[in-house]
C-alpha cells in the first residue's frame, strides 16, 4: 500500500465573481503519476498555481505528506518537495545550461557572503556536489555535451528537458508537469513518456501532469481526473475515464 | 518617398530653429536694475543658420548617409584583443601592470589631474555599486545618491561630533548605508520597474530634504565644514599638527612641506578602495549569490518556483550596491572636506544611472570606462561648459545610435563545465 503524499480537498479560486477551480479533489500516491485534463480554460493551470503557491486557494485544503501547505509562499513551497515547470518554457535564457542548474540549488549551497569571499572548504565542498548532482541530471536528460550552451540558444525539445532536469536537481518528491508535450514532435514526445516514467520507476517520484496529448496521458497515467469549467468531472483509471459518457460529452460536445 | 523625406527633412530644420532660437537666440541680460531680452550676435546667428542648414541635408540624404557609414569598416574591438586562452594567461600581468601605472602614475603628473582623477574613482565606486542593483540584479533605482549622501553624512557627522577617525568610520559608514538600503528595500521591492523607479527617486529626494532642514544636527543647507582628512597611521598631511606633540607626514619623513602630498594620499586611496570594490564585485558575480540576481534579471517568476526567496536575494543586491555608495560617501566627505545637500541632489543619481547604463548594463570594464568620460570630458570641455548638458544629450543619443547595449556590453563571466 502506497503512501499518500498529496491530498487536495474542496480546492477552490474564486478571482471576484469569476469562480475558476470549483470544489477539486486530487490524491496523489508516492511513486505515481496521475495527470489532469480537460478542455482548454478549464482551469487545470490554475489548479498547479494553487498547489504551488502561486496563488492562494479562496478555499480547501492543500496537505503535503499530511501538511498543510495552502497558504504557504511559493519558494516556502517548492523547498517542500513540489516543485513545477511552465506551460511556456521558463529558462534563465542568457546564462548557461549548467548556470540554470546550479541557480536551482541555490539553496542547497553555502550562501554565506564570507565563506563565497573566502573560498572556505564547506563553500568549496558543497559547489562541487552541486557541480556533480547538475552534470548527474544534464547526463539523465542527454544535455550533458550542451553544458556550456547558452540556455536560450537549446531547441525546444532540449528547453523542455533542461527545464524538467532543473527541477529535479531541487530534490522534490512531487514533480508538476504542465504541459510537458505541447510543441514537440511525435520522436520528442516518445523521450518525453520515458522520461517520465523513468522518473517514477527510477527516482522514485510522482508527477502531476496536465497534458493534452492523450495518447501521452492514457499510456502513462496510473491516474487521471478530469476537469471542465473548473468543477471535477471524472476521475479513474485511463480506461474508466476514455468510457465515461460525462467525459465523451465534455470533450466532444453533445450528439 | 522623396516628399516624404522632403517633407520630414523640413519639419526637423524648424525644429532645430525653434529650439536653437530659445536656447542660444535670446538671452535675458541684466540692465541696470532691470532685465532685458538680447538676441544673438551676428556670428551666433550664423553658427544657427548653419546648424540648422546641416540638419536639413542630413536628414534630406539621410539614407545615402547612413548606406555611406554601412560601407565603412567597423572598428572591431574583438580583434584587437588576442584570443581567450591567451587572454586567460595574460590577465594576471595585464592586471598587474595597469596597477603599477595607477601607483606610480600620480608622481608624475600634475596635482590638478591626480585630484580630477580621484574625483573619477569615486564616480568609479559609485557606478559599480549601482551596477549590481541596475546592472545584475535588474532593479531601477533613481535615488541611489540617498547612500552616497548617508555615507557621507555619517564620516562628517561621527568625525564633528564624536572626532572618530577616517579609517574606523569608512566601515561604519558602509554599514549605515546597507542599513538604509535594508530598510527602503522592505518595503519597496515588491514593486517593480517603473513603480520601484519612483520609490526609489522619492527616497533620494527624502534623505536630501532632511538632510537641508535638519539644522541642529547637519548644519543645513550650510552643510558641514572642516571634516577631518584621513591620516596614514596617525600622521596628518597638514602643515602642522593639529596637536601638540604630534607630527605630520613630512616632519616624520623628514620632507619639506607640500600640498600635493596630501592629494596624491588621497587619490592612492581612493585606488585601493576602487581595486577592493572590483574585487569584492567579482566575487560576489562567481557566487551564488550573484548568480540568483542575474537569474532573478531573467525570470522572477521561475526562480520563485525553484525556491529562491526574491525578497532576500533583491535585499541583497540592494544592500550591497548600498554600501559600496556609502564607501564612496565616506571618501568624498573626506577629500572635500565640506559636505552639503547641494552635492547630493538628483542630477548625481541621474550622472551615476548614466554611467552604468553608457558602460553597459552588468559590464564592470564598462562601467569603468564610462566613469571616466563622464568625468573627464565635462573637464576638457570647459569653454562649453554653457553647453555641457547639451553635449551630455547629444553623447546619449551617439551611444543609443550606435552602442545600445553600452560600451562594452556586458560578458558574462560563464561557469564552464570542464569535461573530464
Amino acid at each position: 500500500m502506497s503512501q499518500l503524499l498529496l491530498d487536495v480537498n474542496g480546492l477552490t479560486m474564486r478571482f471576484g465573481g469569476l469562480v475558476a477551480v470549483n470544489g477539486v479533489n486530487l490524491k496523489v500516491k508516492n511513486r505515481q503519476i496521475v495527470s489532469i485534463i480537460g478542455p482548454n480554460g478549464a482551469g487545470k493551470t490554475t489548479v498547479f498555481n494553487c498547489l504551488s503557491g502561486f496563488y492562494i486557494p479562496t478555499e480547501g485544503s492543500v496537505m503535503l505528506k499530511n501538511e498543510q501547505i495552502a497558504g504557504l509562499k511559493d519558494f516556502q513551497i517548492s523547498r517542500k518537495g513540489l516543485v513545477r515547470t511552465f506551460q511556456h518554457v521558463r529558462l534563465f535564457q542568457k546564462m548557461t545550461v549548467i548556470e540554470n542548474m546550479l541557480v536551482a540549488q541555490h539553496r542547497h549551497l553555502n550562501t554565506n557572503l564570507l565563506s563565497g569571499l573566502f573560498k572556505t572548504p564547506n563553500y568549496r565542498r558543497l559547489e562541487r556536489d552541486a557541480m556533480d548532482k547538475a552534470m548527474h541530471w544534464l547526463k539523465e536528460v542527454d544535455l550533458l555535451e550542451f553544458a556550456n550552451r547558452e540556455a536560450g540558444n537549446l531547441a525546444y525539445g532540449q528547453q523542455r528537458r533542461l527545464e524538467i532536469a532543473r527541477c529535479m536537481v531541487t530534490q522534490p518528491e512531487l514533480l508538476l508537469l504542465d504541459e510537458p508535450a505541447a510543441g514537440l514532435n511525435p520522436n520528442e514526445t516518445k523521450q518525453l513518456d520515458e522520461l517520465i516514467i523513468k522518473l517514477r520507476d527510477e527516482h522514485e517520484i510522482s508527477v502531476l501532469l496536465i497534458e493534452h496529448d492523450m495518447s501521452l496521458v492514457m499510456g502513462i497515467s496510473d491516474h487521471i481526473y478530469v476537469i471542465a469549467q473548473g468543477t471535477p468531472l471524472a476521475d479513474g483509471t485511463p480506461d474508466e475515464v476514455k468510457n465515461n459518457p460525462d467525459v465523451i460529452k465534455a470533450y466532444l460536445g453533445e450528439e | 518617398m522623396t516628399t516624404n523625406k522632403f517633407y520630414n527633412a523640413i519639419f526637423a530644420a524648424g525644429i532645430t530653429f525653434i529650439l536653437a532660437c530659445l536656447m542660444i537666440g535670446v538671452k535675458l541680460d541684466t540692465e541696470g536694475t532691470t532685465l532685458a531680452v538680447k538676441g544673438a550676435t551676428t556670428e551666433q546667428w550664423m553658427w544657427i543658420f548653419g546648424g540648422i542648414g546641416v540638419v536639413f541635408l542630413s536628414q534630406l540624404f539621410s539614407s545615402q548617409i547612413d548606406s555611406l557609414f554601412g560601407k565603412m569598416p567597423k572598428p572591431k574591438l574583438g580583434a584587437l584583443l588576442p584570443e581567450e586562452k591567451k587572454m586567460a594567461t595574460l590577465k594576471p600581468w595585464l592586471l598587474a601592470a595597469l596597477i603599477t601605472v595607477m601607483l606610480i602614475w600620480p608622481f608624475m603628473v600634475s596635482r590638478g589631474s591626480v585630484d580630477l582623477a580621484t574625483l573619477t574613482l569615486i564616480y568609479i565606486m559609485l557606478g559599480l555599486g549601482l551596477n549590481i542593483v541596475v546592472g545584475l540584479a535588474g532593479l531601477l533605482d533613481l535615488g541611489f545618491v540617498a547612500f552616497y549622501a548617508v555615507g557621507a553624512y555619517t564620516y562628517a557627522l561621527l568625525s564633528e561630533y564624536f572626532g572618530m577617525s577616517f579609517w574606523a568610520c569608512l566601515p561604519i559608514s558602509a554599514g549605515l548605508a546597507a542599513l538604509f538600503g535594508f530598510l527602503l528595500g522592505f518595503p519597496v521591492l515588491r514593486l517593480r520597474g517603473d513603480y520601484l523607479a519612483i520609490v526609489t527617486l522619492g527616497f533620494g529626494e527624502i534623505i536630501r530634504i532632511l538632510l537641508n532642514n535638519w539644522t541642529a544636527v547637519t548644519g543645513g543647507p550650510n552643510g558641514i565644514s572642516g571634516i577631518a582628512k584621513p591620516t596614514l597611521f596617525g600622521l596628518e598631511f597638514t602643515r602642522r599638527a593639529k596637536e601638540e606633540g604630534a607630527e605630520t607626514f613630512h616632519q616624520y619623513f623628514d620632507l619639506s612641506y607640500s600640498s600635493s602630498y596630501k592629494v596624491i594620499f588621497l587619490y592612492l586611496i581612493a585606488v585601493l578602495l576602487v581595486i577592493f570594490v572590483v574585487y569584492l564585485i567579482n566575487r560576489l558575480m562567481r557566487m551564488p549569490i550573484g548568480r540568483a540576481w542575474e537569474a532573478l534579471r531573467e525570470d522572477e517568476i521561475a526562480c520563485r518556483s525553484l525556491g529562491l526567496n526574491r525578497t532576500a536575494i533583491k535585499l541583497s543586491a540592494f544592500t550591497i550596491g548600498a554600501s559600496t555608495a556609502g564607501f564612496a560617501g565616506a571618501f568624498f566627505a573626506a577629500r572635500q572636506g565640506f559636505i552639503s545637500p547641494e552635492s547630493f541632489i538628483f542630477i548625481e543619481s541621474a550622472i551615476i544611472l548614466a554611467i552604468v547604463v553608457l558602460g553597459g548594463m552588468g559590464s564592470q570594464v564598462g562601467v569603468i570606462l564610462a566613469a571616466i568620460v563622464m568625468t573627464i570630458l565635462p573637464e576638457l570641455a570647459r569653454e562649453f561648459s554653457e553647453y555641457r548638458m547639451l553635449l551630455f544629450g547629444l553623447l546619449m543619443v551617439l551611444m543609443m545610435r550606435w552602442r545600445p547595449e553600452g560600451l562594452v556590453p556586458m560578458k558574462r563571466p560563464h561557469l564552464e563545465l570542464k569535461q573530464q
